[in-house]
């Protein structure tokens, strides 16, 4: 699938952080880019390393709802892994855990606030949302796997990627299930009234979580039949 | 007779995977073969029979109003159920934790197999969803243990049934590029599918 448009995004964000970090290792190195395009393709959240899936099947009725959940986890996602990066040498291992969710609950907080005081008529609608980030597998996936044993930098852009990479899924599953399940987008209605009375009649089951199913394997089926390293051998 | 219910209810009309679709991370990638997905079911199975009960008691003497009563006559207003997300996440965090150790020092095989798997159940929304459910449904004591360990066979039963099918299906032909996680998906939805026969069921 087409991932340009949603590059040229995050690339604004870290410009700030390059003056802080080490002069050793240039910010812009070719493997710090790969850490933030490879989770679009190579190493999407959702399609390759199966993290995030409970919340693609809740939010994704309706399109609105997974643009929030997508912005709000990318802002997390990417506080949580520099948090936790800046943090990696104090945290014993042991209670490991309980300081990554602190900090995610911590920042899930924040952004819940945000949203109330900036958004309040989403931020009503998305209330129980918000709070599942808390409980979405891919940020504290990414932390264990990336923030506790790289730089800050490296993580920022990770967490950035693959808050990014997981949002266009997302993304791509609302559309559908929208357009299919209730004949809208974005709340507008998009397929026109005289469909209806000649006896078009919006199909129920993309109301229910197994669609969500169905279409997220039809995307790996489309990513991986063009990507063929992905191919499971065994 | 009502606790049979309770757990009958638990595992097959609203179970947490198939009914709901909650877990589904582990659930997916944790069920390639059945030996790990066995494994990964016993630990949810654990761990969901210890934090259910928990999270039960944490609510009903800390965190509902008036709770707090048994502390102090002039704290019975306070109502802090708005901590319900974090004390619960806590709980569980730290149930995880110990079951980590206890997996690492006495099954390393398994511990290796999950791998990173392991850590997430923290994060697997079966385990946090029970605690919901549980206070949602205002269970008592008893049901709550009966709910926790209702609730994680039947995710034990579902991750198993999934890592069956997904060995049998390594024998069929298969599109390359719909092997494995593609088909998990798919047959993942037909069996929320089926399970949907279970809504007209009441007990």
């Amino acid at each position: 699938m087409s991932t340009d448009s949603t590059l040229a995004n995050p690339v604004v964000v870290p410009v700030d952080v390059a003056k802080d970090s080490a002069p050793k290792e240039p910010f812009w190195s070719p493997k710090n880019k790969r850490l933030l395009t490879d989770p679009f393709n190579d190493d999407n959240p959702i399609t390759v390393q199966v993290l995030g899936v409970c919340s693609a099947l809740a939010v994704t009725t309706q399109l609105k709802t997974a643009l929030v959940m997508s912005v709000s986890v990318v802002v997390v996602m990417a506080c949580a892994n520099l948090l936790i990066s800046l943090l990696r040498n104090t945290i014993p291992s042991r209670i490991r855990m309980i300081v990554q969710l602190l900090v995610i609950s911590g920042l899930v907080v924040m952004v819940d606030q945000v949203l109330k005081a900036f958004a309040y008529d989403v931020a009503r609608q998305l209330s129980v949302y918000i709070g599942l980030i808390i409980t979405n597998c891919i940020i504290m996936g990414r932390l264990e796997a990336m923030a506790m044993s790289s730089k800050p930098a490296p993580s920022l852009l990770d967490g950035i990627g693959n808050g990014v990479g997981y949002g266009v899924i997302l993304i791509v599953v609302a559309f559908f299930r929208e357009l299919f399940g209730a004949g809208t987008l974005l709340g507008f209605q998009v397929v026109p009234q005289v469909f209806y009375d000649m006896g078009y009649v919006n199909n129920g089951i993309m109301l229910t979580s197994a669609a969500a199913m169905f279409i997220i394997a039809i995307v790996i089926w489309i990513q991986r039949s063009r990507n063929t390293k992905l191919v499971d051998i065994s | 007779m009502d606790l049979v219910n309770i757990f009958i209810k638990a595992a097959f009309l609203e179970n947490m995977v198939l009914a709901y679709f909650l877990g589904m991370c582990s659930f997916l990638a944790v069920s390639k073969t059945v030996k790990t997905a066995f494994g990964l079911g016993i630990a949810v199975i654990f761990v969901l029979a210890i934090t259910a009960p928990l999270n039960w008691f944490v609510n009903t003497y800390f965190l509902t109003e008036g709770a707090l009563a048994f502390i102090h006559p002039s704290l019975a207003s306070v109502d802090l159920t708005f901590l319900q997300f974090i004390v619960f996440i806590a709980t569980i965090a730290s149930m995880v934790q110990l079951v980590e150790i206890i997996v690492e020092r006495f099954f390393p095989p398994l511990y290796n197999a999950l791998g990173i798997f392991l850590p997430l159940i923290t994060v697997n929304c079966a385990i946090l969803g029970g605690s919901l459910f549980l206070i949602e449904r205002e269970y008592a004591f008893d049901e709550s243990v009966v709910f926790g360990i209702g609730s994680g066979f039947g995710f034990f039963l579902a991750i198993v049934a999934l890592a069956s099918i997904r060995e049998k299906l390594r024998y069929s032909h298969i599109p390359p590029a719909m092997r494995g996680l593609g088909m998990a998906f798919l047959v993942t939805g037909l069996m929320g599918l089926a399970f949907m026969s279970f809504a007209g069921i009441s007990l």
